[in-house]
């Protein structure tokens, strides 16, 4: 069996062009939700309080609500989680000694009208923990992708290490574009997506990468646009099928991992689809832009074992 | 011939594969209700306890299963959880406060398996339900404190040399001494800078000479505090009664604990967040209480309450509750709740002379604690506030050194709570919970059967698709992918340190996705070789061939991701990265080497006209 039966190369590079219009567009949107909406930072970064409880029955969120209010938490944002009998409960930080315990003052307050209440989680972050975090998970990205770059420039080329590392700087703005865009929350299991999400985008990146660099090489003649159409068209099968298994089990762990899961989900899922079109359009095309020719990537000449040394006596 | 495996080879794949499966093989077991029994600091758990409590759990009725000894820790089989309880309650009353009785899940690893090392993967609180907290030392209060031990120790060397001083005084960061004249300056920072090594001596005007920490000697401070904590922490943990409680040190001024399976939050949170110490102090006698209580303290005083009831002290310090190495409640020969107090030999010594000298004075008991008032400095550090009560006021009555006790407090409880809080030891730094995160059990196990869930769905679709698209080849590809969770599952079991969270699990999902990726490049290569007219045996060679060093490469990167996220990152985010970096180098394995072997063997060294792929 085979995905796509594939005679001619297909012309990838004519589209190059709108691609980068598109990506463009898109990116500034992205950058421009972010400045404008921010990101629905969790509970990680911003610090405060989380309470999840669980009923026997189907939560009166309301009821819920208005109990918590006269208890002077009437910041409080109570909703669903999950399924209707399990309820979430947020807290904004707050001054006071007091802050350590408020999550078990609330199920507390919550047993007297209802006994049944189960706990299910409480987390407490400091406002200061919040604070370091958001500058580590920067930090973190930032030091992966100069990793990256500069291990793809020793490997390859620095053409196609700019290349790479562009189309990882595109999927993750696109990614947090996403999040500020929907508003999902954003917490330290969606940054480790993120951060996944570069090294899948990576791998496809390479195998590109890797076939146009091996084309360069095999094929004496022909423009470069021409070979990185043979290469695309030549790994097109592989990408496709490669992000086909990789939804395949994203969707199984969207729809299967539970609703703790479903941020870390939703930004793999979108992660790979936009990771899979910029190893296409954008790692080829900046490594094209920034002039890319066969002579950058011929092997470097073998010395002939013995050949410079003068022979021994 | 092309495609043959050497015996070597074989032998390699066959040797890792089985390795990772038996140690693997630990987590298919399942777990135990069990009790865990072990001593506090002055006791440990015999052999000879095995009888006492098989006995007392059979006096209750209660089932057990197994009763094992060893590691100085008793731990009791049960066959449900119900027993469990009960057998935990019943303990708890029979053992008394000496042991620890604490609730636990054993791994029911067979003794064969365990001989050899294996044990089962360690769950983390995300799915095995439990606390976790972080903690931050106070280093202000910590070099505060060290500033004033100097301070005193200022004053009494001085004394003792008889170089005549105005006044020291504790100043924002150094110590400030001001001299009558100039020749006895001098003699003094001769004499301090010879005996005190660890401050930096300035002259000042006005006669004074000022003196700070140096570098090195506020980083000992620092680190001193933290470990101090630490150990602290561990002894309050231990009185909590929980099986694998982890203490732990993380960045420079924070503490992780980790109480996995705590039901009671609350009671944990008020027992690791108190601080408190103890200073025994004699009250001052020669002045008038009612002066100091109208404003006018006499400086060597310090005016405290004891409820409502003011009392003038004494402002030196007979003992510091830093000698204090044990305190137990219980009651006195008339009933009267009390506490017994045993101090290490320094604070004996000290004790036993100050208890000689004055004998039918009357000694208090100042309790300290400290409270952070959730105002934060311009450090961003939190500020804690210093609160002094007196307990006790008693007459010493006779002298005494290293064991006493303090009597006539209010109730049972009382004694109980001051005993522990007194046994968990003096802290030089306060420390405040700034992070928690609650997992309830039940929360725990949903996690963990929705991983499961995820992992086998994940798991399923891409194998049925791997068959459809690669026949034959798909089955090898879908071996080698079992195989993959396997060693993922034994490398996890075998590393000490790697917990498995719900981001790991997730991990392993995406694992799951991605591990096919090798042998969609290697398969795919080798159609193209076919197409291209190669004979199959020549495709199968150039196509794992070609393939390996763009998967190499693809890897490698992607582990660089790994390990960065491994360096920054958490708990869970921790978790993650582990299960990501292990599953790309198994992944790497059994994509590259194990199905070349059993690609090798069915199709290799012989004649084959058509691949099924």
């Amino acid at each position: 069996m085979q995905l796509l039966k594939l005679s001619n190369t297909i012309n990838f590079m004519k589209l190059r062009l709108p691609a980068m219009v598109l990506s463009s567009v898109l990116i500034f949107a992205s950058l421009f939700s972010l400045f404008t909406n921010s990101l629905n930072w969790g509970l990680d970064f911003t610090g405060g309080t989380l309470i999840e409880v669980g009923y026997d029955q189907a939560a009166d969120l309301s009821a819920i609500r208005s109990t918590l209010a006269e208890n002077e938490f009437a910041d409080a944002i109570v909703q669903n989680f999950g399924s209707s009998t399990e309820v979430l409960i947020r807290l904004a930080p707050r001054e006071g000694v007091k802050a350590v315990t408020i999550g078990d003052q609330v199920i507390d307050i919550l047993r007297q009208t209802d006994a049944s209440v189960e706990k299910r989680r409480i987390e407490f972050v400091g406002p200061n923990v919040g604070e370091e975090l958001t500058e580590q998970g920067g930090l973190a990205m930032l030091v992966a992708l100069i990793c990256i770059l500069i291990y793809v420039a020793a490997r390859f080329e620095w053409r196609f290490a700019l290349g790479s590392v562009s189309a990882l700087v595109h999927d993750v703005f696109l990614t947090l574009g996403l999040f500020s865009v929907l508003q999902i929350e954003f917490d330290l299991t969606v940054l480790a997506a993120v951060l996944a999400v570069i090294g899948y985008s990576l791998n496809d990146t390479i195998v590109v990468s890797d076939r146009i660099r091996e084309n360069f090489r095999k094929i004496r003649k022909g423009e470069p646009e021409e070979i990185v159409n043979i290469s695309l068209t030549q790994t097109l099968n592989r990408t496709i099928i490669t992000s086909l298994t990789t939804v395949l089990v994203l969707v199984a762990l969207f729809f299967k991992g539970g609703a703790l899961i479903h941020g870390f989900a939703t930004a793999l899922l979108f992660g790979v689809v936009v990771g899979t079109y910029s190893s296409i359009y954008i790692a080829s095309s900046v490594a094209l832009a920034l002039g890319i020719s066969k002579e950058d990537l011929m092997a470097p000449q073998v010395e002939k074992e013995g050949e410079d040394l003068d022979p021994l006596p | 011939m092309l495609n043959q495996n050497s015996f070597f080879k074989v032998l390699v794949v066959l040797f890792m594969v089985l390795m990772c499966g038996l140690y693997a093989l630990p987590n298919l077991y399942g777990e135990d209700n069990a009790i865990q029994i072990s001593g506090t600091r002055n006791t440990t758990v015999t052999a000879a306890m095995e009888t006492q409590v098989t006995e007392a759990l059979a006096e209750n009725n209660i089932a057990v299963k197994s009763v094992e000894f060893a590691d100085e820790q008793l731990l009791i089989r049960l066959p449900d959880s119900d027993s469990q309880l009960k057998a935990r309650d019943m303990l708890d009353v029979e053992l008394g406060s000496d042991y620890v009785v604490a609730m636990n899940l054993a791994p029911d690893t067979p003794e064969w398996l365990e001989s050899l090392g294996g044990t089962p993967m360690k769950l983390g609180l995300d799915l095995r339900g439990g606390v976790h907290f972080l903690m931050e030392v106070d280093m202000n209060e910590a070099i505060k404190k060290s500033m004033e031990d100097a301070e005193s120790d200022f004053r009494t060397a001085l004394r003792e040399e008889k170089l005549r001083y105005r006044s020291v005084n504790v100043r924002d960061g150094f110590i400030d001494i001001q001299f009558r004249d100039e020749a006895t300056l001098d003699k003094a920072e001769f004499f301090l800078e010879n005996r005190n090594r660890d401050l930096v001596y300035e002259e000042m005007d006005d006669l004074i000479l000022r003196a700070r920490f140096s570098e090195q000697k506020l980083a000992e401070i620092r680190d001193y505090a933290v470990k101090q904590n630490i150990t602290i922490i561990r002894n309050r943990v231990n009185q909590l009664g929980v099986a694998e409680p982890v203490v732990q040190k993380q960045g420079a001024d924070r503490i992780v604990v980790q109480l996995p399976g705590i039901q009671d939050t609350a009671q944990a949170k008020e027992i690791l967040n108190a601080t408190a110490t103890l200073e025994f102090r004699m009250v001052d006698q020669d002045n008038d209480v009612r002066d100091a209580v109208n404003g006018r303290v006499p400086p060597g005083s310090q005016l405290l309450y004891e409820g409502d009831r003011p009392v003038l002290l004494d402002k030196r310090i007979v003992v510091t509750g830093n000698h204090i190495i044990d305190a137990n409640s219980g009651v006195d020969e008339y009933g009267m709740p009390q506490v017994s107090i045993s101090l290490d030999s320094e604070g004996g010594n000290k004790m036993s002379r100050n208890t000689r000298e004055n004998v039918g004075q009357p000694m208090a008991t100042v309790f300290i604690e400290y409270k952070a008032t959730g105002e934060r400095d311009a450090n961003d550090k939190l500020i804690f506030e210093r609160e002094e009560e007196v307990i006790n006021v008693a007459t010493i009555r006779g002298q005494f050194a290293s064991n006493f006790q303090i009597t006539g407090l209010g109730s049972p409880k009382e004694a109980r709570d001051l005993s522990l809080l007194l046994r968990a030891g003096a802290l030089i730094a306060p420390i405040q919970i700034v992070e928690e995160r609650t997992v309830g059990p039940s929360l725990g196990q949903e996690n963990i059967d929705l991983g499961m869930q995820a992992i086998m769905w994940g798991l399923a679709l891409v194998l049925v698709f791997m068959l459809i698209y690669y026949k034959a080849f798909g089955i090898v590809a879908n071996i080698a992918l079992a195989l993959n969770l396997v060693m993922i599952v034994g490398i996890m079991s075998m590393i000490p340190g790697a917990t498995l969270s719900l981001p790991g699990m997730a991990g392993i999902v995406l694992t799951v996705g991605m591990a096919v990726d090798a042998n969609v490049l290697i398969f795919e290569r080798i159609r193209e070789e076919l197409r291209e007219g190669r004979s199959p045996q020549q495709a199968i060679h150039h196509g794992y061939d070609s393939a390996f060093s763009t998967i190499l490469d693809a890897n490698i990167t992607t582990f660089i991701a790994g390990l960065i996220l491994f360096a920054v990152g958490t708990g869970p985010i921790k978790g993650f990265s582990i299960t990501l970096m292990i599953g790309i180098a198994t992944s790497m394995f059994t994509a590259i080497i194990v199905t070349r072997v059993i690609v090798n063997a069915i199709w290799g060294g012989r004649r084959v006209d058509k691949l099924a792929i």
